[in-house]
């Protein structure tokens, strides 16, 4: 299972792109994870503890609790979209330049 | 695949045609008259499923293709085998039943499942795909000990998987009974010789795409009901919430569910209480509990994790949760339409008479919506309905199965027992089917042999299991330097052993005493209820008499059902554990045996430190990151 020799991976963790890359996406995934993670769990703290603000009819019979759990549909398909335009835009480049160096050897350690 | 194989697969088909024939001549949901249509149905799912397992078969050669499919997946075609291998039964019937009885609770629990996969794209799929191959225990082996992983991690997915794959076989065996009266011995047997077909001899390619085929029709048939239950609304989601809350059905419902506040309620707000919280979960800190095993839990389900291993490249793996989150959401805001139209058209009491946990709500809304009982058209909805709900059982606990097998045969054999990757492939894989035979043969044995417990819990349990455990030792191998061997042997033992364990002593395990008190409450109230229904009955209202008919069927089964609850734990006062009462009040672990599980891990990293571990991390925090190698490693 190891790979081959010729990649010297202390190298490639300590390349400045890879650095960059490596705090770009920590910085983004972490953030978005925590959003995505405190915004669900309102939704079952709110139906327990804040029930008159669920019961508030907004649109006819569908009041605020069914609009917001409508909303966390939205918002996690738009955490999804968001994540992959960045990641297929940005990350991805920056991955496949630094693995094309070192799998083709270019970079001399 | 050589003659012998086709040979066999052929009888295997042949085999099969008495289960079908069966469904002719049993009694079910489905009328005597109509049942040549459910056979129909039946049998032209089963032949297509079957045509592309022998086309399938043709292409699995290598262990590859028998694990992953060769890495040949389109980033599509896996968002769609994820739909079918994840949306079960207990979605697709549960969720529908549990919005037709309890409203605005069952959507909110439907959330969960959907968000679970934000942590699957952020954080797993991506890194598994560039760092793995077969298996959960493959990441896990990459920089720690690998025997010691193999054997945890193979320890962790057969656990995981055998909680799940119970569940599935008892659930299924019951709706299968309920839907089309076969035997529900018959009905597991079924369930479980068709998946090992598939899996048996189209390994992870006919799983796939059996897979596909079932999200497909699975979501058409929702599709459809939704058109012909929201149309007359013109698609006005208020118009049709209105009709919903404004039904004499629907506010009974809500009567009987909340008692005594509802004598001073009006009728209106009775209905409107059908879209407020709290009907359903009245232990807050229990349903975030709950949601927090399907949030962390999903991303350590090896089957789902499985799924990941075959697309080529991280992209693929990214696009394959996008794809599968679009399915999967789009699917339950479909169930949203189900469930209130089943409460609407067909009525929350109707629909427990049949089936007490409400899993009736789709089929029998797909058979009024076509015209009743007595239709030709609603029969074959019915059927179709039926026959899908079949074919979602089936196409999961392939996946399951698969992914089982996969533990032994590369993990426990040839990672374990032979010690790598010497053992040459044709041997690798009848060492996976053998596995997989071993692995179904349980599957059925161990479905039969539960039959009438209450297994709704395991699914629960197997996602906590996975959170607790898998979730925080893929998560720390692959994003913690100081992660170790003794980390992840810690973490593993730990999370499985305190969800379980807790899951022992929680309300889910039979106390004989409670299960008298609440048969007693049933006993005490059927007097006052009957002698009500009983006033109904003679009501010149149609309509209240048709209802009082069925509140009279649904009485007899709940005192039936209390009596024989009873009969089940005469003579004994305590749990099996010897427990008078639970000792943890929770149904679910998760918000004590997640933290704990990833507590382990800190802990056993600190202690216990590994020089492989460290030694790799750059390889592995590079390779997960970049993808590189990614390809080569898939190839070898």
């Amino acid at each position: 299972m190891a790979a081959p020799p010729t990649i010297d991976w202390n190298a490639v963790i300590n390349d400045p792109r890879f650095q960059a890359l490596h705090r770009k996406k920590q910085g983004f995934l972490t953030g978005l994870m925590i959003f995505s993670v405190i915004f669900y769990f309102l939704l079952p703290i709110g139906a327990a503890y804040f029930q008159d603000l669920y019961k508030i009819k907004i649109w006819g019979v569908v009041n605020f609790g069914l609009v917001f759990a409508l909303l966390q549909f939205i918002v996690a398909w738009g955490v999804a979209f968001y994540y992959s335009r960045r990641a297929g835009s940005e990350f991805d480049r920056l991955a496949r330049e630094i693995a094309a160096d070192y799998e083709k050897g270019k970079v001399a350690t | 695949m050589n003659l012998q194989n086709r040979k066999a697969l052929a009888w295997g088909l042949v085999g099969l045609l008495p289960l079908v024939c069966m469904t002719a001549y049993a009694q079910g949901a489905v009328t005597q008259e109509y049942r040549w249509i459910t056979f129909t149905v039946f049998a032209a799912i089963i032949a297509l499923t079957m045509y592309v397992t022998y086309v399938a078969s043709k292409r699995v050669k290598s262990a590859s293709d028998f694990y992953t499919a060769g890495g040949g997946v389109t980033g599509m075609q896996n968002g769609w085998a994820i739909a079918g291998d994840y949306l079960s039964a207990a979605s697709f019937l549960g969720i529908a039943g549990l919005i037709s009885q309890y409203g605005y609770d069952g959507f909110m629990y439907s959330v969960g499942w959907l968000v679970a996969y934000i942590t699957v794209l952020l954080v797993i799929a991506e890194p598994c795909r560039n760092i793995g191959r077969y298996t959960l225990s493959d990441i896990l082996a990459y920089r720690n000990n690998p025997k010691a992983m193999r054997i945890v991690g193979a320890l962790s997915v057969i656990t995981v998987s055998t909680f799940y794959l119970t569940a599935q076989m008892v659930g299924g065996g019951v709706l299968v009974k309920t839907l089309i009266g076969i035997d529900y011995e018959i009905s597991v047997i079924a369930v479980g010789v068709l998946m090992l077909a598939y899996v048996l001899f189209g390994g992870m390619v006919a799983t796939t795409w059996v897979q596909i085929i079932k999200a497909i029709l699975l979501v058409i048939a929702s599709l459809v009901l939704v058109i012909l239950v929201w149309l007359p609304y013109g698609f006005s989601l208020p118009g049709f919430l209105q009709d919903v809350v404004a039904d004499p059905k629907v506010q009974a419902r809500v009567a009987t569910l909340i008692g005594d506040p509802a004598k001073t309620m009006t009728a209106a707000e009775l209905g409107q209480r059908f879209l407020e919280p709290g009907l359903y979960f009245k232990a807050p800190i229990d349903q975030i509990s709950l949601g927090m095993a399907l949030v962390f839990g999903t991303a350590g389900l090896p089957h789902i994790l499985m799924r990941f291993f075959t697309v080529p490249t991280a992209q693929q793996a990214r696009k394959s949760v996008v794809w599968a989150m679009a399915i999967i959401g789009g699917f339950y805001i479909l169930t949203l339409f189900l469930g209130f139209g089943a409460a609407k058209f067909v009525g929350p009491a109707a629909i427990a008479s049949v089936d007490a946990g409400g899993n009736m709500a789709a089929p029998l809304l797909a058979q009024y919506l076509g015209g009743g009982a007595d239709s030709f058209l609603g029969n074959f909805m019915l059927a179709f309905v039926s026959a899908v709900a079949f074919a979602t059982i089936v196409a999961v606990v392939a996946g399951l199965v698969l992914a089982a097998a996969s533990a032994i045969a590369h993990d426990l054999y040839v990672g374990v027992y032979h010690g790598g990757d010497t053992v040459p492939p044709q041997q690798q894989v009848r060492a996976a089917r053998v596995a997989t035979v071993i692995v179904g043969a349980m599957a059925i044995t161990i479905g039969i042999a539960a039959k009438g417990q209450n297994v709704a819990h395991l699914v629960a349990l197997a996602f906590a299991v996975a959170a607790s455990a898998n979730f925080p030792c893929v998560l720390l191998t692959l994003y913690w330097k100081r992660c170790s061997t003794g980390g992840i042997v810690a973490g593993m033992i730990i999370g499985t052993v305190v969800a379980v364990g807790l899951t022992l002593v929680s309300p889910n395990v039979t106390y004989p005493k409670a299960v008298r008190a609440a048969s007693q409450k049933v006993f005490d109230g059927e007097a006052a209820k009957r002698s009500a229904i009983e006033q109904a009955l003679l009501s010149t209202d149609a309509e209240a008499a048709s209802q009082a008919r069925i509140n009279l069927t649904a009485l007899d089964k709940a005192v039936a059902k209390a009596k024989d609850d009873v009969a089940k734990v005469a003579g004994r006062e305590r749990s099996f554990l010897g427990l008078e009462q639970p000792l943890f009040t929770l149904k679910n672990p998760g918000i004590i045996s997640i933290p704990l599980g990833f507590l382990a891990v800190l802990l056993g990293s600190l202690l216990f430190r590994d020089r492989r571990s460290e030694e790799l991390w750059p390889e592995v925090y590079a390779r997960q990151n970049t993808g590189i190698l990614a390809s080569k490693a898939s190839a070898h």
